[in-house]
């Protein structure tokens, strides 16, 4: 029951694992941003998850009642700066691998490993 | 004044970041190159004065926007912080100094106030990461210096550029993401980003696991951005095809300051707080720093090609840094520090005389270079001395910090004769991999000057440009040379129009054109601006080696700092 009670845990770790391995496994270059993309969205969850509380509301000051329960908003925002930096280093993979297609005519690495061996 | 200097923290960041976007906007490309400059040339300024008050006793620390310490980001500089920037900035702005001819090479003039902005956030993101006290803030100083490099690493002529800048771009990011991870557990268990504070308060849950794991993603996320032994692949390629002058900037920094976020997380935040993290540390990190010692500098022996040949010698030199730290004591730690510095003047230089040859050579391969050494006695003379500098020969800076590095060695005992005996053979096979290349250089057959009649028509297109005939020379080397060709030949024209330098081009002609007198339009000596600088580095080497105070006292004093609680 209690591992049942992590399972916002479980699901970043088996994320995080899916998408390393992708990046690990796959040859085509395409498939590995993709891996890399998942891994960095499994962070983005863990830090979400960790900013909310049972039964927090929206961290907004509101005129009635002392003592609500917020969600810290913290993580959230670190995490909006994150999701920047993972569009941005997605687009520039995309880039390369365009440059790639461009340069070699494959996005394969196994044949980009073959012609730069020519 | 007093106002003016407790703003240099933040100055530091700021001027590089800044000046980005204004530089892409600026054409022509000399005066994005200029405007470059001076930016660097201002964050190095910076750099000097931060470290001038580090040594006068000062500690700066910088609330960004006025926000209190644990809540707002704080920016804060102190010895070890000071060496670093010194190094970033210094190594920027000489190649910078030195690169614009080696970037017109290789760099079509349209897309050189592009490459040029990414230099710039390279530099602040290489600054921003050991100024800020802020876990969450170096991330993104992290990001933004790593995208930046990935650029400038892919924007050479050279398409095995792309897939090392893909490996590295993967590696990079999954380091980037662990070390993430890394400071989303210490936020979870702690409740705070800030790196004093952090140290304050990790000490209550620090038996807790997420604690330890935390600490365990955070070094190896930073080691693979480091470079570490088995996490080094992404390395020599990257360095090897990356133009010139970004090897130049990359080689000396990057991974130092990847390096020293590792030392600060370990040494500043855990080490005092973690049971038995130094044994978890030295047990880890130092066979790690031993295998890349060696595997490093013996992958160099065999090594053709010059730049791969530095790049795995620094793979072995980060070895060293590492195996200094992880002695766990204020000697080996001060050691460490110390060689940050010592190699970064020392490859700094090396990668300074490689551009040189690579602006004469068709390539820098062995067979590239053979013999060079009559025609650019100059160059050939600057990677000696910095060459002897690597090896670490008495007078070069290289040896100071092996020799801080042994005698923190043979402190320890038994393993630290053995680590003697490692740091000794490694230096012998710098002897080797180093004499292979002055052997080649000197006495090698010189293959330009034995093929006359064909290099001279590489002669008569240096007389309408020089820079457009070194394009074309080092695109030669690529298979993709016919299109490279004939796109530097469409640009030539324009190229010389453009050219606002027309005084440096001249001095390169007239160097030409002496040495022409001499062999048959053989090209000569590198160009002024790119041997000036090349031999500034190289006798930086000798003044460090010959006057070491500053670097010393910034590490001893930057280990003292960081070990503060260790008897």
């Amino acid at each position: 029951m209690e591992l049942l009670g992590l399972y916002h845990y479980w699901v970043f770790a088996i994320l995080l694992m899916t998408g390393f391995y992708a990046v690990i496994a796959k040859y085509n270059l395409i498939k590995k941003l993709l891996g890399l993309s998942i891994f960095q969205s499994a962070v983005f969850l863990l830090y979400i998850t960790m900013g909310k509380i049972e039964g927090g509301t929206a961290p907004i000051l509101q005129a009635y009642g002392e003592g609500q329960l917020f969600s810290n908003p913290l993580p959230q925002v670190l995490i909006l700066t994150a999701i920047v930096v993972g569009i941005s280093t997605m687009a520039l993979g995309l880039g390369v691998v365009v440059r790639i297609k461009e340069e070699y005519g494959t996005i394969e690495e196994h044949e980009i490993r073959e012609i730069d061996r020519q | 004044m007093i106002e003016f200097n407790h703003h240099l923290p933040a100055l530091q960041v700021v001027v590089p970041l800044l000046s980005a976007p204004l530089v892409m906007l600026l054409r022509p490309a000399g005066l994005a190159w200029a405007a470059t400059t001076a930016a660097s040339v201002c964050a190095f300024a910076i750099a000097v004065a931060l470290t001038l008050g580090v040594l006068a006793g000062h500690e700066y620390s910088y609330q960004m926007g006025n926000w209190p310490a644990p809540y707002g980001i704080e920016l804060g500089v102190d010895a070890f912080t000071a060496l670093v920037l010194l190094v970033v900035t210094g190594a920027s702005t000489l190649a910078l100094l030195a690169g614009r001819t080696s970037v017109d090479a290789e760099i079509e003039q349209p897309r050189q106030p592009l490459f040029y902005t990414a230099w710039l956030l390279a530099l602040a993101g290489l600054v921003g990461m050991p100024v800020s006290a802020d876990a969450f803030n170096i991330f993104v100083f992290m990001e933004i210096s790593s995208l930046a490099s990935y650029i400038l690493i892919s924007g050479g002529a050279d398409r095995r550029a792309l897939p090392a800048v893909f490996k590295y771009l993967v590696m990079g990011t999954i380091g980037a993401t662990c070390y993430l991870i890394g400071i989303g557990l210490i936020y979870l268990m702690t409740g705070t980003l800030n790196l004093a504070d952090m140290e304050l308060r990790i000490h209550e849950v620090a038996d807790k696991r997420p604690t330890l794991v935390a600490a365990g993603f955070i070094t190896v996320g930073l080691a693979l951005k480091a470079a570490v032994f088995p996490l080094h692949v992404w390395l020599p390629n990257a360095y090897t095809y990356a133009p010139n002058a970004v090897t130049v900037f990359l080689a000396a920094c990057a991974t130092k300051v990847a390096l020293y976020l590792l030392l600060r997380f370990d040494f500043f935040v855990f080490q005092p707080n973690l049971d038995g993290h130094a044994v978890q540390f030295a047990y880890f990190l130092m066979p790690l720093a031993v295998l890349a010692i060696l595997v490093g500098s013996g992958v160099a022996l065999f090594e053709r090609n010059l730049k791969r040949l530095l790049a795995y010698s620094s793979v072995a030199q980060i070895g060293y840094i590492l195996l200094g730290a992880s002695l766990v004591s204020l000697a080996g730690l001060g050691a460490g520090i110390l060689h940050i510095f010592n190699h970064a003047l020392a490859k700094g230089a090396l990668f300074l005389a490689v551009a040189c040859l690579a602006s004469r050579c068709a390539g820098v391969r062995f067979e590239d270079i053979a013999g060079v050494a009559q025609r650019m006695p100059w160059t050939m003379g600057a990677f000696v001395l910095a060459g002897l500098s690597l090896i670490g020969v008495p007078g070069t800076a290289g040896f100071i910090s092996k020799w801080y590095l042994i005698s923190a060695a043979l402190g320890e005992g038994v393993i630290g004769g053995l680590l003697v005996a490692v740091i000794v053979v490694s230096s012998l096979m710098a002897v080797v991999y180093i004499w292979r290349v002055v052997e080649t250089a000197y006495f090698g057959m010189d293959s330009a000057a034995a093929a006359g009649p064909g290099e001279s028509a590489a002669g008569v297109e240096s007389a309408t440009g020089v820079e457009s005939a070194t394009g074309v020379e080092s695109a030669a080397e690529f298979e993709s040379a016919a299109k490279v060709e004939s796109a530097a030949k469409v640009e030539s024209p324009a190229k010389v129009e453009s050219n606002e330098n027309t005084n440096s081009s001249g001095a390169i002609k007239s160097i030409g054109k002496v040495d022409g007198a001499a062999g048959a339009a053989v090209p000569g000596e590198a160009p002024a601006m790119l041997l000036a600088v090349t031999w500034a580095a190289a006798l930086a080497n000798l003044y460090f080696g010959l006057q070491s105070y500053l670097p010393v006292a910034l590490s001893s004093s930057a280990a003292e700092s960081l070990l503060r609680y260790v008897p």
